[in-house]
C-alpha cells in the first residue's frame, strides 16, 4: 500500500481532484437548473406532476446506459460525463425543492401577499428561506450519489478515481481497486459532512429549532 | 374613507359569499363584522385589499376605486392582521415588524427605529427585537402581528379574528390594550370576529352579516337596544340583551313617573298626612310648574315640628339628581355608592320627570341575574 502510494501518490491526488470536480460541477449545474425549476413548478401544479414523472423515469435508467447514450452526441471525455451526472442530480434536487416550497405554510404566504409582497419577493423572503433545509437535504443527497456514480464516468474517459477501479478489474489488481474505492468513499463522507455544515449555516436561525414549520 | 358599492362575490362553483353589499366606513371608525361561520366576513375583508376580486360592484378608498390601483401598492397602504398571526418564523421580531417598510424601501436605520418605537407601544422590552417568533408567547406574538400592520403607518387596517386563537384572559387584556392604541392612533379599522363580546367591547359600529347580506348595521348600543330581527336577537343572545340593559337603558325607561310630591306652601301636617297616605318617608318638593326645589323627609319634619309651619321653610335643597338620558349603568353605581334611597330624574330645566328608587334597581339586578332562568322556566311550561 505504502509502495503504491509512493509510486502513484501524485497521480492519486490528480484523480481525486478530477473526481471531485466532475461531481461538483454536475451538482452545481443541477442546483442552477433544478432549484429554479422546482420553484417554478410550484406555480404550475398541473405541469408539475408530469415533469416530475418524466424526471423520475430518467432517474431509473441504468447509469452506464446514460453514459453510453451521450457518447454519440458529445463524444467521450469529461463533458459527456458531466452532462450525464448532471441529469442524475436533477431529480433529488427538483423533488426536494418542489416539496419544500410547496410545504411552506399557506398562512405565511397569504400574510406576505396581504402585506404587499410581490410574487418574487415572496419567493426570496419567504418561500426559499423556509424551504432551505429541505432543498439542502436534496442537494446533499444528490452530491453523495454523484460522487459514487462518478466512478463510472471513467468508463467514457472522464478520468477520476474510477480509472483505478476499472484498471484494477482489468488487471486483477486489488490494490488498484482499493485505491479507487476507498478515496471515493472518503470523499463522499467528507463532502457530506461539509454540506451538512453548510446546511446549518444557511438555515435561517429562527426555524432551526422549529423544523415543523415547513 | 371606505365604501362598498353594490359589491358581490360569487365563488367558482356558484357559492354567493357576498351579496350586493353597500356600506360606508368613516375615517377613524372601528367597524366590526360579525356573523355565523361562512357568512362572508373574511371574503368581504379580503376584497378590500384585493386578495379576493369581487364579481360585481366597486370598492372605494378615499374616493378612489381600488381596482384602478396596483394591487401590491394598495396592500402596502393597508395594514393586515391575519387570524393565525402569520409572523415569519425565520425573521426576527425586528425584521417582522419592519417588513412593509422594507418592501417600501425605507432605509434600514429608519426601519429599525420604527420597529423599536412600535415595540414600546405595547410595553415590550427592546430585547425582544432580536428574538424569533417561536420564543414569544401567543399573546406577545399577536401583539407583534398588530405592530407589523402598523409599521408603515397605514390609515386603514384590516384584522381577521386577530385574537381568536388566544386564551380568554390574554384576549381580554389585548383587546383593552388594542382599543386604547386605536383611540390614540386614530386608525380606521375593519375587524372581523365571531365573538359578540369582542365586537361590543371594541366597535364603534357593528355590521351583522348573514348569508352574504348585511342584516343590521349600528352602534353596539343601537344593536343591543333595538335588534333588527329575531336573527340578530338570537345572535346577540338573550343573556347579553338582559345584561346589557343597564348599559343601554336610560333612567326614564325604568323610573316611576309619578313620585310623591308636595308644594312649598303646604303645611308640615299636610306633608305628614300625604306621607302616611302614600306610605313613603320623604316627599319631593316642587313648585306649581313641577320644578324641583328639594325634598322633605320624616326626620326634617320631626326636627322642625314645633318651629315651622310651611314646607318651604324647612325643605332640604341639597340633593342629588340625574338628568334624563343618563344611562342606568351610571345611575346604579351612584345610588349604590352614595347609599341614597332614590334619585329624582329631571330635565335640563330642573323639571321633575320621575324618580328612580332602590326598588326599581332591584328589578333590574334581578332580571340580570335571574331573568334568563325565568325565561327558560317559562318556556318549559
Ligand atoms: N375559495 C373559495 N371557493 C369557494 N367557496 C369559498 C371560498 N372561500 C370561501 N368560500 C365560501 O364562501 C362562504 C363565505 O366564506 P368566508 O370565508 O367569507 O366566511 P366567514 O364569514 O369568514 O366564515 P368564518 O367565520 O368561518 O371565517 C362560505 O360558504 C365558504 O364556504
Ligand atoms: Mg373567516
Amino acid at each position: 500500500m505504502i509502495q503504491f502510494l509512493a509510486n502513484n501518490g501524485n497521480e492519486l491526488l490528480i484523480k481525486i481532484w478530477e473526481h471531485l470536480y466532475i461531481s461538483l460541477i454536475s451538482v452545481l449545474l443541477g442546483v442552477i437548473i433544478a432549484v429554479p425549476l422546482g420553484i417554478a413548478l410550484t406555480r404550475i401544479p398541473k405541469a408539475a406532476g408530469f415533469i416530475m414523472g418524466v424526471v423520475s423515469i430518467i432517474q431509473t435508467f441504468p447509469s452506464l446506459a446514460i453514459l453510453a447514450f451521450f457518447i454519440p452526441i458529445l463524444g467521450v471525455g469529461k463533458v459527456p460525463a458531466i452532462v450525464a451526472l448532471f441529469v442524475y442530480s436533477l431529480l433529488p434536487i427538483l423533488r426536494n425543492t418542489y416539496t419544500g416550497v410547496k410545504g411552506v405554510n399557506k398562512n405565511l404566504l397569504e400574510a406576505g401577499r396581504g402585506m404587499g409582497m410581490t410574487s418574487w419577493e415572496r419567493i426570496i423572503h419567504v418561500e426559499v428561506p423556509l424551504a432551505i433545509p429541505v432543498i439542502m437535504a436534496g442537494i446533499r443527497l444528490s452530491t453523495v450519489y454523484l460522487i459514487g456514480w462518478a466512478t463510472l464516468a471513467s468508463f467514457i474517459g472522464a478520468g477520476g478515481l474510477g480509472d483505478y477501479i476499472f484498471n484494477g478489474l482489468n488487471l486483477y489488481r486489488p490494490d488498484y481497486i482499493i485505491a479507487g474505492a476507498v478515496p471515493s468513499t472518503l470523499l463522499a463522507l467528507i463532502v457530506d459532512f461539509l454540506l451538512g455544515r453548510l446546511e446549518k449555516r444557511v438555515t435561517p436561525k429562527g426555524i432551526k429549532t422549529t423544523p415543523e414549520v415547513i | 374613507m371606505l365604501k362598498f358599492d353594490h359589491v358581490s362575490k360569487v365563488y367558482k362553483g356558484g357559492k354567493k359569499a357576498v351579496d350586493d353589499m353597500n356600506l360606508e366606513v368613516e375615517k377613524g371608525e372601528f367597524v366590526c363584522f360579525i356573523g355565523p361561520s361562512g357568512c362572508g366576513k373574511t371574503t368581504t375583508m379580503k376584497m378590500i385589499n384585493r386578495l379576493i376580486e369581487p364579481t360585481d360592484g366597486s370598492i372605494y378608498i378615499n374616493g378612489e376605486n381600488i381596482f384602478d390601483k396596483n394591487a401590491v401598492e394598495l396592500r402596502r397602504e393597508i395594514g393586515y392582521v391575519i387570524q393565525q398571526i402569520g409572523l415569519f418564523p425565520h425573521m426576527t421580531i425586528r425584521q417582522n415588524i419592519a417588513l412593509v417598510p422594507k418592501l417600501l424601501k425605507w432605509p434600514e436605520d429608519k426601519r429599525f427605529e420604527r420597529a423599536e418605537e412600535l415595540l414600546k407601544l405595547v410595553d415590550m422590552a427592546p430585547e425582544y427585537l432580536d428574538r424569533y417568533p417561536h420564543e414569544l408567547s401567543g399573546g406577545q406574538q399577536q401583539r407583534i402581528g398588530v405592530l407589523r400592520a402598523l409599521a408603515a403607518d397605514p390609515p386603514l387596517i384590516l384584522m381577521d379574528e386577530p385574537f381568536g386563537a388566544l386564551d380568554p384572559i390574554t384576549r381580554d387584556s389585548l383587546q383593552e390594550e388594542f382599543k386604547k392604541l386605536q383611540r390614540s392612533l386614530g386608525k380606521t379599522i375593519v375587524f372581523v370576529t365571531h365573538d359578540m363580546d369582542e365586537a361590543i367591547e371594541l366597535a364603534d359600529r357593528i355590521v351583522i352579516m348573514r348569508d352574504g347580506k348585511l342584516v343590521q348595521v349600528g352602534s353596539p348600543e343601537e344593536i343591543l337596544r333595538e335588534p333588527a330581527n329575531e336573527f340578530v336577537e338570537e345572535f346577540i343572545g338573550k343573556d347579553r340583551l338582559v345584561q346589557a340593559r343597564p348599559n343601554i337603558q336610560t333612567v326614564e325607561q325604568i323610573m316611576n313617573p309619578n313620585p310623591a310630591t308636595i308644594t312649598e306652601n303646604k303645611t308640615l301636617s299636610e306633608a305628614i298626612q300625604l306621607m302616611k297616605e302614600k306610605r313613603v318617608d320623604s316627599l319631593l318638593v316642587v313648585d306649581n310648574e313641577r320644578k324641583l326645589s328639594g325634598f322633605i323627609d320624616i326626620e326634617i319634619i320631626d326636627r322642625f315640628r314645633k318651629k315651622a309651619v310651611q314646607v318651604g321653610e324647612v325643605l332640604e335643597k341639597d340633593m342629588y339628581t340625574v338628568e334624563e338620558g343618563t344611562l342606568l349603568r351610571d345611575t346604579i353605581h351612584r345610588i349604590l355608592r352614595r347609599g341614597t334611597k332614590y334619585v329624582p330624574v329631571v330635565d335640563k330645566q330642573q323639571m321633575l320627570l320621575g324618580i328612580v328608587t332602590r326598588a326599581n334597581l332591584a328589578d333590574i339586578v334581578y332580571d340580570t341575574i335571574w331573568g334568563e332562568e325565568e325565561n327558560l322556566a317559562a318556556s318549559e311550561q
